[in-house]
């Protein structure tokens, strides 16, 4: 295999294996754990195997094209830095998931904490080698998401939805930022591609959208880096179970902030800005973060406030600019990960073994676990910056590079002692960490009894640690390649000589360090007494919490300025609503013609046909009529708007459309039945005629008109110059008129329009029309009617007394005879109607008809059975399953058009051929017809569904009212 | 007749909007019943008013594309029409569940304050 494929596989494996994982068994926490352990080790081989190409400073890529057009591309990129990225992650991450199986207990639902942990370590892989700015965007968010459902992985904890919550929000956020930036610097460089864009370094740092670019930029990193003021969320997400915290928040996602920084170091880097802000930043992060860990009362939160003080280091440095400080920043993020994920998973052994991380409580462990303590000392030797570890050969660097001079400003000047005493708060919470916890008198008030930890669980920090002791005691010959690879890859020609030798004499940086482990001894001395006993936090700004300033702000966005704004613009009434859209529209409709002088000639009145003038005086006044009558006459506003269809069906007839006039007739009569099968449950006038004539409800209603007025106006303003236009002379309708008959098989252009050409728009379309059917009939299940429509009738209530008083009648008989004769005639005229959908159909393809309209007349056929004979009566005889045809309907449609596939050909396409059928004779058979008679079956199941469901709500309304009074609770 | 076609959109246009701006729920219907024909007769319209030659073509024959009426309107008009049905006929259902919820036929489902 080559190395594409390879780097594919490492993003490609653990999200694999997190689906995998997720599928397991609840108890599976063997299985869980090799599976993940086994990804692991497999993408750590892969990404050994692919050093020697690195090392010679090979960029691997394999670039797959996703939409090459606006230049977004699945590109991975693999350099040495982010060779040495991908070590840590798959490294660690091994450690992390051996550590994990046996801090999980058995009762965690390990399959969910399994998979999101591989799929974050995919996403982290993604952050890393993405060769797309884009694409690493979108990594990037995706490290969020599953760190938010890692550290919300014990949800039934307040604490840990909380944590989480606000490590989405401000990552989530950062991200978006983020985005922002990165977009802007695709504008720049022309490219998303990573390559192109470190090429492009001084066009960006000279461009003037610089500084937005960089505040986006380091707004994304910083809040991923839990850097100072966005700090706040890492020690809330301490809630995360320990393997998470070891992983995610000390030594791979924490990272990915200064990881971009780094990777856009030769970009952005150099600037004036660049220093002051993420200086700042730094420098604050540094001293803030060590000085909060020193009075923090649980170990994991002075671990939290450790690492955001150690992030602030690496950031410092890379704020310097100077490639030596890069140097020293790629080397601390190696370190800091050894040391701080081994203290993490030593004060989860602690927390796990002893029950508690409260160092208040916690004393004199050693004499119970001692080599977990022997371990735990070394690697907070090296986070204090001892001699002989890791810890202290970066510190060193980094104390050198603060003497140098980076702005000529009094920062320079103060950077040096910043740096001291920052890293003599390091050295007083180390010691605080190692003497509170291990020595001392025995623990009292212990929830369990203390000892070591399982064999297996403790091999990880072995490991680690070890690496911290050979990397500190002989750094040139073990990590000093591999760094070079990772620095050389950033800094290209800019790599400057280093020497990663312990001894370099006595010289300035060698005395800070000395000072700072001195004077961090004598403050541990001066507090320690305090620090037993006081609470959580700084004196003196306890109160002053991130987290509480953040929650206020949220309430404040997310509820009370929510609100406020809800209530001031916001409207829940439908009227203001519909007025805005329809203005809107108005002037939206309007607005070209404001800038366009064109008149309004009455060229063409000449041919006006007298006839088709009444038609539409009579469509006109219908119209008006309904609009007049729609509030007082329901009944009366239903006819007119009938009058009104009947004369836009002549007008389709008239202008040589026979399909939409058969069409719209058909539907018509539907229509007319549906709302006349509706009117039985609303009132037949509105009883109280309010003719409220307040100056307000007038002011309203001549607003009303007013915009009627002018939305009519403006149609036919719009209509009448489009149709008095001359016709274009290119239309597509030539392509649709010459294709018909040769590619489509029927002469009928428009149905071959629906059923051929545009297939995919009909099925869509027959989809709707199946989804609202089976819409209404479920709204119509749990059917309540008004009160005061609960009663029968008043015509069958006349007809009822009426037998009532007539001493030879039952009751009920005047109903049912009601429309005998027309019932007799529509019985009749059932099959005739079925003949006549089939003719429909059949015809469709070459001349007016097709499967809508012959759908629909086979409903009206069902229809007029029920209205003729009524429900009871036609279920007897008849058995309509209006579901099914609506799910045969559209699995034939469907099928038809895969059925295409069968041929080689894409969705839909249609074959045509003749057949010879006796009697009959020639008629054309396209796969279309098939297509046709699935959507036949649909329209006829729809509408047949709709009218019925709706007719059936007379008879159950009779049920309810006699099951009502026995409170029984009916349904259908 | 391009005067009289466009002169009848616009009144029914003209009504629907009107209706779509009252309260009761069945206005509301008949509102949306007239703009539908005015909007579908408008699509319509676009593609110009000619008489007595539908878009049925002769097998076989030579195609004039200038001897038929646009297909295309027609074809969309056509999709149109079912979907308004539908959407006239959820809308029913809607009215009638709201009014058997609320006891009332306002479209905010309460009678306004006074």
């Amino acid at each position: 295999m080559n190395s594409e494929a390879f780097l594919l596989l490492l993003i490609l494996l653990p999200f694999a294996g997190s689906t995998l994982a997720a599928l397991l068994p609840a108890n599976a926490r063997n299985t869980e754990a090799w599976l993940s352990g086994c990804v692991m080790i497999i993408a750590f081989a892969i990404v050994v195997y692919l050093y020697p190409s690195v090392s010679e400073g090979e960029v691997l890529r394999n670039n797959i094209e996703w939409l090459p057009g606006s230049d977004l591309n699945f590109t991975l990129r693999m350099d040495g830095f982010a060779w040495m990225f991908s070590m840590l992650i798959t490294g660690i991450g091994f450690l992390v998931v051996l550590y994990a199986r046996y801090y999980m207990d058995p009762e965690d639902p390990v399959p969910r904490f399994f998979s999101f942990l591989l799929a974050f370590a995919g996403a982290m892989q993604g952050v890393v080698i993405a060769g797309n700015l884009i694409l690493l965007a979108i990594f990037w968010e995706l490290t969020s998401i599953f760190s938010f459902l890692l550290i919300g992985y014990w949800h039934h904890n307040a604490a840990a939805r909380d944590g989480a919550r606000m490590s989405l929000i401000i990552t989530g956020t950062g991200g978006l930022c983020l985005l922002a930036g990165l977009v802007l610097i695709g504008y720049i460089a022309g490219s998303y591609d990573l390559d192109v864009v470190l090429a492009t370094g001084n066009t960006i740092r000279e461009h003037e959208l610089y500084v937005p670019v960089l505040v986006l930029i380091l707004l994304g990193a910083l809040t991923k880096s839990a850097q100072f003021p966005f700090h706040f969320w890492l020690p809330n997400a301490m809630a995360a179970p320990t393997p998470v915290s070891a992983y995610l928040h000390s030594a791979t996602m924490v990272k990915a902030g200064v990881f971009l920084l780094t990777r856009l170091w030769p970009v952005l880097s150099g600037t004036n800005e660049w220093f002051l802000l993420l200086g700042f930043a730094g420098m604050s992060s540094l001293l803030l973060g060590a000085y909060f860990a020193i009075f923090q009362q649980d170990l994991k939160g002075l671990l939290a406030y450790s690492t955001i003080s150690h992030l602030g280091l690496i950031t410092t440095l890379l704020s310097f600019g100077s490639p030596l400080a890069a140097v020293a920043a790629i080397f601390h993020m190696l370190n800091h990960a050894t040391f701080k994920a081994s203290l993490f998973m030593a004060a989860g052994i602690i927390d796990h073994e002893a029950g508690t991380r409260d160092m208040r409580k916690l004393s004199g462990l050693f004499s119970y676990m001692p080599i977990t303590a022997t371990l735990a000392m070394v690697a907070s030797a090296a986070m204090a910056g001892v001699p002989l570890l890791n810890g202290f050969l970066s510190k060193e660097m980094f104390f050198s590079e603060t003497l140098g001079q980076h702005s000529g400003s009094m920062l320079d000047s103060i950077l040096p002692y910043a740096a001291t005493i920052a890293s003599a708060f390091s050295v007083t919470y180390s010691i605080r960490f190692i003497h509170t916890v291990f020595f001392g008198p025995k623990p009292l008030e212990l929830p369990r009894e203390p000892h070591e930890p399982p064999h297996w669980m403790r091999r990880p920090i072995e490991f680690l640690v070890l690496a911290c002791l050979i990397i500190g005691i002989i750094p040139g010959i073990t990590i000093g390649p591999y760094l070079h690879t990772a620095v050389t890859s950033v800094l290209h020609e800019h790599t400057p000589l280093y020497s990663l030798a312990v001894w370099h004499g006595i010289n300035t940086p060698l005395i800070m360090s000395m000072t700072a482990l001195i004077g961090g001894a004598l403050l541990y001395l001066v507090l320690q007494n305090y620090l037993a006993q006081s609470e959580d936090g700084p004196p003196g700004i306890r109160q002053f919490k991130g987290q509480r300033i953040f929650e206020r702000l949220l309430v404040a966005l997310s509820w009370r300025w929510a609100r406020w704004m809800e209530e001031t613009f916001g409207t829940q009434r439908l009227q203001p609503q519909l007025f805005l859209v329809i203005f809107i529209a108005l002037i939206a409709g309007s607005w070209p013609f404001l800038e366009m002088n064109s008149g309004f000639s009455l060229a063409a009145t000449a041919g006006i046909d007298p006839v088709f003038a009444l038609l539409w005086g009579v469509g006109a006044a219908c119209a008006l009529g309904a609009a007049y009558q729609a509030k007082y006459h329901r009944l009366a506003a239903l006819i007119l708007m009938g009058g009104a269809g009947l004369v836009t069906c002549v007008t389709f007839v008239w202008f040589s459309a026979p399909d939409l006039a058969v069409t719209q007739l058909l539907v018509e009569i539907v229509t007319t039945v549906l709302i006349l099968l509706g009117l039985r449950w609303l009132p037949k006038r509105q009883e109280q005629v309010d003719n409220a004539t307040t100056p307000i409800s007038w002011t309203r209603r001549v607003r009303d008109f007013v915009l009627a007025v002018s939305c009519g106006s403006g149609m036919t303003f719009i209509a009448y110059n489009i149709m008095t236009h001359a016709e274009l002379s290119e239309s597509i309708a030539e392509f649709f008129l010459e294709r018909a008959y040769s590619e489509g098989g029927g002469n009928n252009v428009v149905n071959v329009i629906l059923v051929d050409f545009r297939g995919f728009d009909t099925l869509g379309e027959i989809t709707v029309l199946g989804i609202v059917a089976l819409t209404v009939y479920a709204l119509l299940r749990r059917f309540r009617p008004a009160p005061d429509s609960i009663e029968v009738p008043e015509q069958q209530r006349i007809q009822n007394d009426f037998d009532d008083r007539h001493p030879d009648r039952k009751i009920g008989e005047t109903v049912h005879d009601y429309l005998m004769i027309p019932a007799v005639l529509m019985q009749w005229m059932f099959p005739f109607i079925i003949l006549l959908a089939v003719y429909f159909f059949l015809r469709g393809h070459d001349l007016p008809g097709g499967g809508f309209a012959a759908g629909i007349t086979l409903a009206i056929g069902l229809l007029l059975q029920y209205l003729a004979s009524g429900t009871r009566w036609v279920e007897d005889h008849l058995r309509i399953l209006p579901i099914r045809w609506i799910g045969f309907g559209l699995l034939l449609a469907a099928l038809t058009g895969m059925g295409s596939w069968l041929f080689g050909f894409p969705f839909l396409t249609s074959h045509s051929t003749y057949l010879e059928i006796p009697l009959l004779g020639k008629i054309p058979v396209a796969t279309a017809l098939f297509f046709d008679l699935g959507v036949l079956l649909l329209v006829v199941g729809a509408t047949a569904l709709m009218l019925i469901a709706i007719a059936h709500q007379s008879i159950r309304s009779h049920r309810a009212r006699a099951i009502e009074p026995a409170k029984t609770k009916e349904d259908s | 007749m391009e005067l009289v076609l466009s002169l009848s959109i616009g009144i029914l246009a003209g009504s629907g909007v009107w209706l779509l701006l009252r309260p009761r729920t069945y206005q509301v219907i008949i509102g949306l019943g007239l703009l539908s024909y005015a909007v579908n007769l408008f699509i319509f319209s676009v593609g110009r008013l000619v008489m007595g030659r539908p878009p049925i073509t002769q097998a076989g024959a030579q195609i004039d594309p200038a001897a038929f009426a646009d297909p295309v309107p027609q074809a969309l008009v056509l999709t149109a029409i079912v979907i308004g049905f539908a959407t006239t006929a959820l809308f029913l259902v809607i009215l009638l569940a709201s009014r058997g919820l609320t006891g009332t036929d306002h479209v905010d489902g309460k009678e306004p304050d006074r």
